[in-house]
């Protein structure tokens, strides 16, 4: 069974086009990943399958119902996490959480959210008194109060300290575990390779590469070698000095290099010989297995090509 | 398991809207501890002469009381919501309630009937401080009339406050308007000052807006020179009919997103519908 179906979607606002053709699919149960560029696009696609935003063109179903026209009963079955929305600050966080449950069929009772995103201590106090990352937490909280069959989290731990993050990771793989779907949109590659069944990369509208975080991985075949400019490289020859060297392009980001290799091993000794040979050390030099962010950056820079 | 029923859902909210409504001092003192101030520094400046009107005179601390407190239950519906609702929806707070199962005509009532309920605490105080401090008197006959005017008045208000809150997009200039309407208006309502013989066009003001004939019907209602039952139904259409002006807007043009995202033009405008 699918729980969310998108076909040729599309949205304009005014002249921008947002979302210039998309389709994907999610399975019920699936926890589903779009990451993207600021702007690529995914906000406006989640909001208009929970029902905040029309298409302007395009077929969407979630959960059998088409959102923009869905009733009360759609809204039961789903839980929303926006981007950014705000909460009444004069409440306590039991306050609102009692509040909000209260309007759908089932309810988890206040304490056991709270529990649940890590808020046990703030329960009494007012969401006014507490910090950005905690507000976030009260998002997280009424998005899972009513109990969900899908749940949307948009950038759900952006502002989270490394702590929570992992709390909340734990928490939606619990949810996707017990059956609940998650359709989430992240810029933390990290978070996206751990929780999600499968991603969808989404740059300017468009869908450019989807698949489990392993296929996504897979393509970019090879692994990543990386390590620190030495001293005596000018960061503007690092290209032109590394390339040759380990024979593929290399990136240059500050006074990181990296490369992604198919034969690591004749690579890796061509690189330290030329260090021996030069007499400088190659700090923090790395050799590993490609990560999304390493997909990411390729599909990006691809699309960033073809754009010029 | 059903969804819970409908007045229970209603009366939650309204309990909601109402206990915000107390934790903000300043929606609190502007709406019902300012119209109390008023009234005791109008009355120790000029409550001892007498206002004459058309139909007969009376103290001019009845004049005042009574003008004041039609005029709290106006500043508690169409000033407050006017306010508030544009600030809920810059929070972002609309846009939360709109993607659970609450329909929202009911979130919209709970926001409306507590405005009501202020309404009414706003009235009975001022009437009470009148009748205690200054000898108002109040006929059991003619209260029927005070209270279906009370209904009506605030209805139309708070339908009008919905109505600016849906044109006024942000929440800074949805508060500016709401006082720069009635404000002046009050001026030329008997509210403040008898206007009987005001220049024309300052009667004409009065008569096309429906401030001043609710804050007449009202005090029609205390007014010695006034026969029981004191029902004044011309006025209770004029105003009933602002009312419904001021529902459609509001359906017409709500937006629940905050200002500078609302998607604005035919879904709004749906949405606004469905509610
Ligand atoms: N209400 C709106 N009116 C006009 N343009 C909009 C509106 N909402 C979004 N856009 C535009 O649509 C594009 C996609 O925006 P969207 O919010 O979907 O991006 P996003 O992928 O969620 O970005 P981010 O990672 O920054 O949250 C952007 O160019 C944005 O400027
Ligand atoms: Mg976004």
């Amino acid at each position: 069974m699918l729980a969310i179906e998108v076909s040729d979607l599309r949205k304009n606002y005014g002249d921008v086009q947002a979302v210039a053709g998309v389709s994907f699919d999610v399975r019920e149960g699936e926890v589903y990943a779009l990451l993207g560029e600021n702007g690529a696009g995914k906000s406006t696609i989640v909001e208009i399958l929970e029902g905040h935003r029309t298409a302007s063109s395009g077929r969407v179903e979630v959960l059998g119902v088409e959102p923009a026209t869905a009733g009360r009963d759609f809204r039961n079955r789903i839980g929303i996490v926006l981007q950014s929305s705000g909460v009444e600050s004069e409440f306590t966080v039991r306050e609102v959480i009692e509040l909000y449950g209260g309007c759908y069929r089932q309810h988890l009772d206040a304490d056991e959210v709270a529990g649940l995103v890590g808020l046990d201590e703030k329960v009494d106090a007012r969401i006014g008194s507490l910090s950005g990352g905690q507000r976030r937490r009260v998002d997280l909280a009424l998005g899972i109060v009513g109990k969900p069959e899908l749940l949307f989290l948009d950038e759900p731990t952006t502002g989270f300290d490394p702590s929570a993050r992992r709390k909340s990771w734990d928490l939606i793989e619990r949810l996707g575990s017990a059956g609940t779907t998650v359709m989430l949109t992240t810029h933390y590659l990290d978070e996206a390779e751990r929780l999600a069944d499968r991603v969808g990369v989404l740059s300017r509208g468009r869908l450019i590469a989807e698949g489990t975080p392993e296929d996504l991985i897979n393509k970019v075949s090879g692994t990543v070698v990386s390590f620190m400019l030495p001293d005596s490289v000018e960061p503007d020859e690092a290209a032109s000095t590394f390339g040759p060297v380990l024979g593929v392009d290399v990136r240059v980001s500050g006074r990181l290099v990296e490369a992604t290799i198919d034969h690591p091993a004749a690579a890796v000794n061509r690189l330290t010989s030329w260090a021996l040979e030069a007499g400088v050390e190659l700090d923090s030099l790395s050799v590993g297995r490609a990560s999304l962010e390493d997909v990411y950056l390729a599909l990006t820079e691809d699309e960033g090509d073809e754009q010029q | 398991m059903p969804f819970p029923s409908t007045a229970k859902l209603i009366a939650i909210q309204t309990r909601y809207q109402l206990v915000s409504f107390w934790r903000i001092p300043v929606a609190v003192f502007f709406t019902l501890g300012l119209p109390l101030v008023m009234l005791v520094l109008l009355n120790a400046l000029f409550g001892s002469s007498t206002t004459e009107t058309a139909a007969g005179s009376w103290p001019t601390s009845h004049f005042y009381t009574t003008g004041l407190a039609a005029f709290t239950a106006v500043s508690a519906t169409y000033t407050n919501l006017a306010n508030m609702v544009p600030i809920r929806r810059d929070e972002g707070v609309l846009k939360r309630w709109r993607g659970t199962p609450l329909p929202t005509w009911m979130y919209v009532s709970g926001f409306i009937l507590s405005a009501v309920v202020i309404a009414f605490i706003g009235v009975v105080l001022m009437l009470t401080l009148g009748v205690v401090a200054y000898g108002l008197e109040i006929d059991p006959a003619k209260m029927p009339a005070a209270f279906v005017t009370f209904v009506v008045g605030v209805s139309t208000f708070a339908a009008l406050g919905m109505a600016l809150a849906s044109l006024v997009k942000s929440a800074s200039s949805a508060a500016a308007a709401a006082n720069a309407t009635i404000l002046p208006l009050a001026f030329v309502s008997n509210v403040f000052i008898q206007v009987d013989d005001a220049p024309r066009w300052i009667e004409i003001l009065g008569s096309i807006f429906p401030l001043k004939p609710f804050v007449e019907a009202f005090q029609d209602c205390f007014a010695p020179f006034v026969e029981a039952p004191a029902f004044n139904w011309g006025s209770l259409a004029f105003i009933a009919a602002w009312g419904v002006l001021g529902l459609v807007v509001a359906l017409r043009k709500f937006t629940w997103e905050p200002s500078g995202s609302a998607p604005r033009g035919r879904r709004a405008r749906r949405a606004a519908v469905d509610a």
